[in-house]
């Protein structure tokens, strides 16, 4: 194993001589009020054991109730995916002995999911544009999810040398949707991006249906990503990985990407790659071995007793599908000719996740150009260097348009303008709040100014001389000095302009 | 039809081993056979003409059965560990984990 890890190939050397096929599956929260089969609070974050009743805590005597809304809201979700609603479904008992499930099973769906066949196209950008993928999805299940354990007694909160475990049933029974895709072939180099690609979009369309917060740092979306590796598009699929544990959207790309070289480095040494579950670590960057995978005979299915079948009326699925809100497809069409911007300009928002809150940022007034400056300049590093989505970061579209506002009063240049972006991220408050505390304003008093251009030509009198003798491109090193002086304070523009007209 | 029903050993292991059952080799053959009784006396349904009967799963002929999406309030944190054998921190305690790495 380590001998492996130590001589990884390179992911270039990887995907050119393998072909990477992946699979996966996505859990996502209901933002539902009560519970799926009980009427226990959904809230996130409150006292351990505070939102139970006997139905959840698998107590003798108590029976399920099913939640209308959570079938809705999946009915909603299989919809936009393009998906068939089956006419008649059924519950189904996973059965096996956890303590994050005090019942000693999970009610969920087998063999009669409620959605079936459905797709989602996926856009990648390439070098030549964007290109779309299609998705195929096997199946989008209903069920419920588990409670949370906390390993005690081991170094890392990790179950491996822990002494005991503590368990909070709160999140047990919250309704949960699995959206499982088929095999996902074609993607070759870029599986990595079209995995990450794939979720995001999800996530934009659990979105735009207001059915989940889906909140990947709370657990609210989690995703599961199977990779496996074939000689060639040709070859018939081969045994996969299950990394499980994937729980950000650059996650999802890092994993795949680690797993893509981590069974290439085994299939080269002429290893084979074993079909099992592996655990992502966000900080070392690599998978391990979990559980070997239990044969799905093991859970000893069987339809559920306690909840009668599901039959989805088929007018209230057609009055859902009519109710749909914009796709994001058709959305993506309507903002190419609002914002007049090209496919790959769009599909980068898209894939930085930034579109509703370029859109935010234009309702709150800002121009369509500056806005996508911000979110994808300045935010998007900052996001990125703190691993997060732009949308958890501590900065409101609402605050983005107000600095653009400033900016465009003349009251600051970008440079100051990034500085108070940086205030509103470190949690100084509002931007006028940061442009005052940190005395940050565009010097427009030219007399100020003109002492300081003298000031640095004085010091450089070289360049001064310089420009004098009319080599006008010497000019940028007394804007610099200037720039400096006046801690960015300054129009570099007008600057330029004092110094030429000093010089003349 | 087949009143021969059996199981193996070996399945009556596994079944065990499921229901995380500590059983010997004398209780794997003891209750090897009276599983294969009740197998036997189940699988009398084989002599009957099933094919156009769909297979029931419920009693009730009804469907849809759903519950407003209203919060109720359950039970308090004590109360919801007062039936159990240990408990710290507001939470289940649970014996360590066994049988898996992480």
């Amino acid at each position: 194993m380590t001998v492996t890890t130590d001589r990884l190939p390179s992911y270039d050397e990887a995907v050119a001589a393998f072909d990477p096929v992946i699979g996966l599956e996505v859990h996502v929260e209901l933002g539902t009020a009560s519970k799926m089969f009980c009427g226990c609070s959904t809230t996130f974050g409150a006292p351990p054991n505070s939102q139970v009743c006997p139905t959840c805590l698998g107590l003798p005597g108590s029976l399920p109730v099913l939640n209308g809304a959570a079938v809705e809201s999946t009915v909603r979700v299989g919809l936009a995916l393009n998906a068939t609603i089956v006419p008649w479904c059924r519950f189904a008992r996973k059965n096996y002995f956890y303590p994050d499930m005090p019942k000693n099973f999970q009610t969920s769906q087998y063999d009669e999911p409620i959605c079936v066949d459905g797709w989602l196209d996926v856009e990648l950008v390439t070098e030549d544009g964007a290109r779309t993928v299609r998705v195929e999805i096997e199946r989008v299940h209903m069920e419920e999810d588990t409670g949370k354990s906390l390993h005690v007694g081991g170094a890392t909160g990790r179950i491996h040398g822990a002494d005991h475990s503590l368990v909070d049933y709160n999140r047990a029974g919250i309704p949960l949707i699995e959206i499982v895709t088929r095999p996902v072939e074609g993607a070759g180099a870029q599986a990595p991006e079209l995995a990450r690609a794939y979720v995001t979009a999800l996530r934009e369309i659990m979105r735009g249906l207001g059915v989940s917060d889906v909140r990947m740092e709370q657990g609210s979306l989690r995703c599961d990503a199977n990779v496996s590796l074939r000689p060639g598009p040709e070859a018939p699929l081969v045994t996969r990985s299950e990394t499980k544990n994937v729980n950000s959207l650059r996650s999802v790309e890092r994993a795949v990407r680690h797993e893509i070289r981590r069974q290439a480095g085994r299939l080269t040494a002429g290893e084979r790659v074993v079909q099992e579950t592996r655990h992502w670590h966000e900080d070392t960057g690599i998978t391990t071995p979990g559980r070997s995978k239990e044969q799905a005979e093991d859970y000893r299915y069987f339809p559920e007793p306690d909840l009668v079948p599901v039959a989805p009326d088929r007018d209230w699925v057609e009055r859902l599908r009519a109710e749909l809100p914009e796709t994001p497809d058709a959305r993506r069409i309507r903002l190419l000719d609002e914002w007049s911007l090209s496919e790959f300009d769009l599909q980068s928002m898209v894939n930085a996740g930034a579109v509703d809150l370029v859109a935010q940022t234009v309702e709150a007034g800002a121009p369509v150009d500056a806005a996508r400056k911000w979110w994808l300049g300045e935010i998007a590093r900052v996001a990125n260097e703190r691993g997060v989505a732009l949308d958890e970061l501590p900065i409101t579209p609402a605050q983005v348009a107000a600095v653009v506002a400033l900016v465009e009063a003349g009251e600051l240049n970008d440079t100051l303008a990034r500085q108070v972006i940086e205030g509103v991220l470190a949690g100084e408050g509002e931007p006028a709040e940061v442009v005052a505390e940190r005395g940050l304003a565009v010097l427009s008093d030219d007399t100020a100014l003109l002492a300081a251009v003298d000031a640095a030509l004085a010091e450089q009198p070289d360049v001064a001389e310089k420009i004098r003798s009319g080599k006008v491109a010497a000019a940028g090193a007394i804007v610099g000095a200037v720039m400096k002086a006046t801690r960015g304070q300054a129009d570099a523009a007008r600057v330029r302009e004092l110094v030429l007209s000093r010089c003349a | 039809m087949t009143s021969s029903a059996s199981i193996t050993r070996a399945e009556v292991a596994h079944l065990a081993n499921l229901a995380r059952l500590a059983l010997t080799d004398d209780e794997l053959d003891h209750f090897g056979d009276q599983l294969a009784v009740i197998i036997g006396a189940v699988s009398r349904i084989g002599d009957l003409e099933t094919a156009d009967v769909p297979p029931t799963s419920h009693a009730l002929p009804l469907t849809n059965v759903v519950r407003e999406d209203v919060v109720r309030p359950g039970l308090t944190q004590e109360q919801a560990l007062a039936g159990a054998p240990a408990a710290e921190d507001g939470r289940f305690r649970v014996p360590r984990i066994l049988g898996e790495e992480a």
